[in-house]
């Protein structure tokens, strides 16, 4: 059993006119075999809070912490929390021209497994994984992301989920830009890796739909940096039916009336 | 030395040096240039303090370049050259200058000052495993030399060829390369020196009718590599593939100065050249320059050309020079295009690829490899490909990147 623990979590981007705060005291724990839903409006910070779990450099984490069973995550490099097992599926993933998904695939599960993979065993692991995930064979050959649809590129990360079998992953949007389809097949790939391992989720996504195939244990609003309100699968439904408006209150109205808040 | 005027429409001893295209000045005589000073278009990238006097005549020679060749790579060369010639002959070979014309003073002084050159023949079709290597070893360390080598593809033949230069001292060389009608060359040229080299090379390309050319330029090592390479086409549908790969290190200077001279029908150009450069904090900086000039006369109707030029710097301390240029005096041509960027280390994709794991200077390699992935796969001499791709390993390995 392992626990994910954000808290207190401040971060803030550099901007034109100086450091710009944008989480501002994020208090979340995600143990093992828990998938946590996370929604919030439009520019909330829910992708900077999975990057800052990540550790991109452009976010400056200024106060708080981040414990995987109790080490400190914010103290370790980038690859060093992969290796620890964190992951990511990023709202945007990123291209690397020039870099087969083969070659990085492998390089990936080299570093987050500790050594190479056996040759064919692994060429069987990635065929099957691929085929599961209903990705043409011929991917493998393509650079990483590069020239791939949007929903191509969530394929890849959930493909990555399954390979390099991660504690915790933090799938953002993930199902931004599925068809009907593979909204359904994507879900299918999280939920089997759900199943065969005690891999802890931390679902950011905007709609309820993924939410009936992959079920939340809890649902966390996130409103300007925060968590705001946590409770149960049917606190989606409540966002679904009346949108944020409760939680971010008068912010809305006044941005309505085109006031600053 | 017999001059012959083998390039139409290029007159061999115009006054002027200088501007328009159609007047570019050539000659085999080094008094018909001026000393450059630092100015002209065609040096001002290149510091001339480094050039060891191959500019203003205050170079004397006094070694010698060595030529080796071998069918085969690598271990598995044999001296048995089958149909393929290599003679050392003397400054009144007739065949010398079928290639080209100098264009600049250092280039004609290599060629009013080298006694001996070598010719290699190839007549035969020779298959793609078994390609020829030629190495050129420098005149050693505080040593000058002035060099000339032909390198001859007659009707039909074919062959991959490596052409390696190692060693150390000063170079200023002709290279020619005469691919006849119908011939189809495939050359990598490498250009490997020890630290404290200096080579300047006008390399002469004449690809003749139906005729094909895959020229890779490959700059790892030396203290100053300037190449001039100069693509004449010499009859209709010829076809040149001009790759580049250099990788410059704190305090070295690779110049590459491209001419695709389109001056007949139905010709066709592809011009791809990568650089990464790496200098030290503190150090002198890495400096790299690639000058793309395409000319398409008004004769060449039917032109297709494209060339590219891209850098990534992986350091601060570097700077890279691109000017990609393109000349087009007729309208009626395939197309035409170029491209020319220059970046730094991408820090997204950095940190794509470590979220996944995969720990820094690994993933440096894996972008740095990708970078130059496209020009490495086409040369299709495997140990080459192998060696070319350690030698970038062991760069990267140098820095700590
Ligand atoms: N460099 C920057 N300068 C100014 N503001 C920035 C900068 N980088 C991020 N922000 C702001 O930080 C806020 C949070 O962005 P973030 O991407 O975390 O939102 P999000 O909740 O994921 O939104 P979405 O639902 O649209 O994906 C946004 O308002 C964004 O504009
Ligand atoms: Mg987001």
């Amino acid at each position: 059993m392992s626990t994910l623990e954000i808290r207190d979590l401040h971060v803030e981007v550099e901007t034109e006119s100086g450091p710009k705060e944008i989480l501002r005291g994020v208090d979340l724990t995600v143990n093992s075999n828990e998938t946590h839903a996370i929604m919030g409006p439009n520019g909330s910070g829910k992708s900077t809070l999975a990057y800052s779990i990540a550790g991109h450099p452009k976010y400056t984490v200024t106060q708080g912490d981040v414990l995987l069973d109790g080490e400190n995550v914010l103290e370790m490099a980038v690859d060093e929390r992969a290796r620890a097992g964190l992951f990511l599926a990023m709202q945007y993933p990123v291209e690397v021209p020039g870099v087969s998904m083969s070659n990085f695939l492998r390089s990936a599960a080299t570093a987050t497994r500790g050594e190479a993979p056996k040759v064919r065993h692994w060429v069987k692991e990635v065929k099957n994984a691929m085929s599961d995930l209903e990705i043409d064979p011929s991917f493998a050959e393509r650079s990483v992301n590069e020239g791939f649809s949007g929903g191509e590129k969530k394929r890849h990360e959930v493909l990555q989920l399954s390979l390099l079998k991660p504690k915790f992953a933090v799938l953002d949007e993930t199902d931004s830009g599925l068809d009907v389809d593979a909204l359904r097949i994507v879900s299918k790939g999280v939920n089997e890796y759900k199943a065969q391992s005690d891999v802890g989720i931390m679902l950011i996504t905007h709609y309820t739909r993924i939410l009936r195939y992959i079920s939340p244990d809890r649902v966390h609003v996130f409103v300007n940096g925060k968590v705001v309100e946590s409770g149960g699968p049917e606190l989606a439904d409540e966002l679904e039916e009346n949108g944020y408006v409760r939680f971010t209150g008068s912010a809305a109205e006044s941005s309505k009336e085109e006031q600053p808040a | 030395m017999t001059v012959q005027d083998t390039d139409p429409g290029i007159p061999t001893a115009a006054a002027v040096k200088t501007a328009p295209w159609e007047e570019r000045f050539t000659s085999y005589d080094v008094e018909a240039f001026e000393v450059p000073g630092g100015r002209e278009e065609q040096w001002r990238f290149t510091p001339l303090r480094r050039l060891r006097g191959l500019h203003d005549g205050s170079a004397s020679v006094d070694g010698q370049i060595d030529v080796a060749v071998v069918s085969g790579f690598g271990d598995a060369a044999s001296s048995d050259l089958g149909g393929v010639r290599h003679e050392t002959v003397g400054r009144d070979d007739p065949r010398l200058g079928d290639g080209g014309i100098p264009a600049d003073r250092v280039a004609a002084q290599a060629w009013s000052g080298f006694t001996r050159a070598h010719v290699v023949t190839v007549n035969e079709a020779r298959s793609d495993d078994e390609p020829l290597t030629i190495t050129v070893t420098g005149p050693g360390q505080g040593s000058t030399a002035y060099a000339h080598l032909q390198l001859r593809l007659e009707h039909h033949a074919e062959a991959v060829v490596v052409l390696d230069h190692r060693g150390s001292g000063t170079v200023a060389a002709n290279t020619e390369f005469v691919v006849a009608d119908g011939a189809k060359l495939e050359i990598v040229e490498v250009h490997d020196w020890a630290d404290d080299a200096v080579y300047v090379g006008a390399q002469h390309l004449s690809v003749g009718r139906d005729a094909t050319i895959r020229h890779t330029s490959v700059t790892l090592g030396g203290d100053l590599v300037r190449l001039s390479p100069v693509i004449n086409y010499r009859a209709p549908g010829g076809d040149a593939e001009l790759d580049g790969l250099y990788f410059a290190d704190g305090g070295q200077h690779f110049e590459q100065r491209l001419l695709v001279d389109h001056s007949v029908v139905n010709c066709r150009s592809r011009v791809m050249y990568k650089g990464a450069l790496q200098g030290v904090e503190g150090g002198t900086a890495a400096h790299t320059v690639w000058i793309g000039d395409v000319l398409i006369r008004k004769a060449a109707e039917g032109t297709d050309t494209y060339e590219l030029n891209r850098n990534l710097l992986l350091t601060d301390n570097a700077r890279a020079d691109s000017v990609p240029n393109l000349e087009i005096e007729t309208g009626e041509i395939v197309g035409a295009g170029h491209a020319s960027a220059t970046g730094r280390f991408d820090d997204e994709q950095l940190f794509y690829l470590m979220s996944r794991g995969v720990p820094e200077a690994a993933a440096r390699r894996l972008v740095v490899r990708g970078f130059f992935g496209e020009v490495i796969q086409k040369v299709r001499v495997p140990a080459l490909r192998d060696r070319l791709e350690a030698a970038i390993e062991a760069e990267l390995e140098a820095v700590g990147a």
